[in-house]
């Protein structure tokens, strides 16, 4: 199974279905700690979604994006339908693209999921404002950076347990 | 892609098209949206889940809290003596008008029995925490720590230690949600303390409120104080709120935009007080009945005239 990974060299063991669950569940319970306000805090979830949308694409797709999202309303007391209604979008770019992105260099890859994570942002945006919330300033926008700067830290953590075979052997190639 | 006829083996089956699935979500979304924007028809799922996540939640809360006890715990004695030495000093000059509000209290009970007018209604309370704000930024709301268990109510006020800072807007078992003052969707009914101009105060964002659909030439001043005026029999009369800070009268307006900032510390946390619900008060006569009869009439004349 060819996979194209940052470094091509490089081929990868099949993702475990329990570690994505759990990463996603982990994820979701950072996004749980409550920081009021702060800017630059990223939204985990949209992250870890939009990491396993490029390179599972045909595991975690929109379905997990929508689940993932109605969690989000309901942790953070925002509108029901608010986080799925931008993270359905973020999974759809980030599967479609997957093919795309995973060919570039890591910080490349950054520079393709800024934009998709701004987007899941604006949309939430769009979609509170017509409804009459408040506009949460500029700064709000900053979380979509940060994001994008932890995504090189993250696909190496996140693919850590794919680097290694089961058992060792010095003969074989991977 | 499927030539007529043949199926794509089992191998590759991935579900329904993406953009199907796309387009099948988003419209969940906004359904969603919807239900819970204009009807809040989805409380009841909402409230499930939270019960169910409450440890988690509070789990995922600890290192915050952590973090404010190490700050407390590190914070000098010299400045909790000194903040002590404050109290004690703002004590002693309220105790005059304290030692006299139960007289005072008892005496205004006696002239409004004498006058057969209504008693007032007394204020019960209990006190809370702000345990964190919460997380949505198109909001301003804060979570207390208490709910249902502790017998708090949707609807009721609350207030610190200088005003009002908001209502409570949703409660859960053990906790509820209290939407601040600042809040956009936020209004309270006031008065300016100084010559008893009614009003309804908005929430206006970033902080900041607005006093609406006042008349250009309202008799308003900055630094005007303004009070709950107690019509609408959820707040309490005579609870200060906010004061004016700056006024802008436009004369191609109707409306003269008037900003006020809050009183008490709605964008801090602390210690606060629910206030006990109000007793409702009968609802006037049949208001609501008469202004829709018009409007339906309105309606069937309109669909009478088109006819011929």
């Amino acid at each position: 199974m060819m996979q194209p990974t940052h470094s091509s060299r490089r081929i990868l063991l099949p993702a475990r279905a329990w570690f994505i669950v759990v990463s996603l569940g982990l994820a979701l319970f950072v996004n749980l700690i409550p920081f009021g306000r702060l800017p630059l805090v990223p939204d985990w979830v949209a992250l870890v979604l939009t990491f396993w949308c490029v390179h599972q694409p045909q595991r975690v797709g929109m379905g997990a994006a929508f689940v993932l999202g109605l969690a989000m309303d309901i942790a953070d007391g925002s509108v029901m339908g608010q986080h799925a209604l931008a993270y359905v979008p973020l999974a759809f770019a980030a599967a479609g693209l997957s093919k795309r992105i995973l060919w570039f260099p890591l910080l490349q890859q950054a520079l393709h999921v800024l934009p998709m994570l701004l987007a899941a942002q604006i949309i939430m945006v769009v979609a509170r404002t017509t409804g009459g919330g408040e506009f949460p300033g500029l700064l709000y926008f900053f979380s979509s950076f940060s994001g994008a700067l932890l995504w090189h830290p993250l696909t190496y953590l996140l693919l850590l347990p794919q680097y290694r075979p089961v058992e060792r052997d010095e003969n074989r190639p991977i | 892609m499927s030539v007529v006829g043949h199926t794509p083996p089992p191998f590759f089956k991935r579900g329904p098209a993406p953009l199907t699935q796309l387009v099948f979500f988003v419209t969940l979304s906004i359904a969603l949206l919807f239900a819970d924007l204009r009807f809040h028809t989805l409380e009841w799922a909402r409230l499930a889940v939270t019960t169910v996540a409450w440890p988690l939640q509070r789990m995922a809360g600890l290192p915050v809290a952590a973090a404010g006890d190490a700050g407390h715990y590190f914070s000098s004695l010299t400045t909790l003596q000194t903040e002590n030495a404050d109290y004690k000093k703002k004590l002693l000059a309220t105790a005059n008008q304290l030692l006299r509000q139960e007289h005072l209290e008892q005496e205004n009970m006696r002239l409004r029995a004498l006058l057969d007018m209504k008693a007032r209604q007394p204020a019960t309370g209990r006190i809370a925490q702000i345990l964190y704000a919460a997380r949505d930024p198109f909001s301003r709301r804060v979570i207390i720590d208490k709910g249902v268990q502790e017998g708090i109510v949707a609807g009721q006020a609350v207030i610190d230690d200088i005003g009002v800072i908001g209502q409570v807007t949703r409660v859960f078992p053990l906790t509820s949600e209290v939407t601040l003052l600042t809040d956009k969707d936020q209004a309270i009914p006031v008065e300016v303390q100084r010559n008893g101009l009614r009003a309804v105060l908005n929430g206006a964002g970033a902080g900041m409120m607005e006093l609406r659909f006042l008349a250009a030439n309202a008799d308003v001043k900055p630094g005007d104080t303004l009070v709950t005026s107690g019509l609408d029999g959820v707040y309490l009369d005579g609870l200060p709120v906010a004061k004016v800070t700056r006024i802008d009268r436009d004369n191609s307006y109707a409306f003269a935009r008037i900003t006020c900032e809050p009183l008490a510390g709605v964008e801090r946390h602390g210690q606060v007080l629910v206030l006990g619900k109000r007793e409702v008060t009968p609802p006037p006569p049949d208001e609501a009945g008469d202004a829709a009869k018009p409007g339906k009439g309105k309606r069937v004349k309109k669909s009478q005239n088109r006819k011929p």
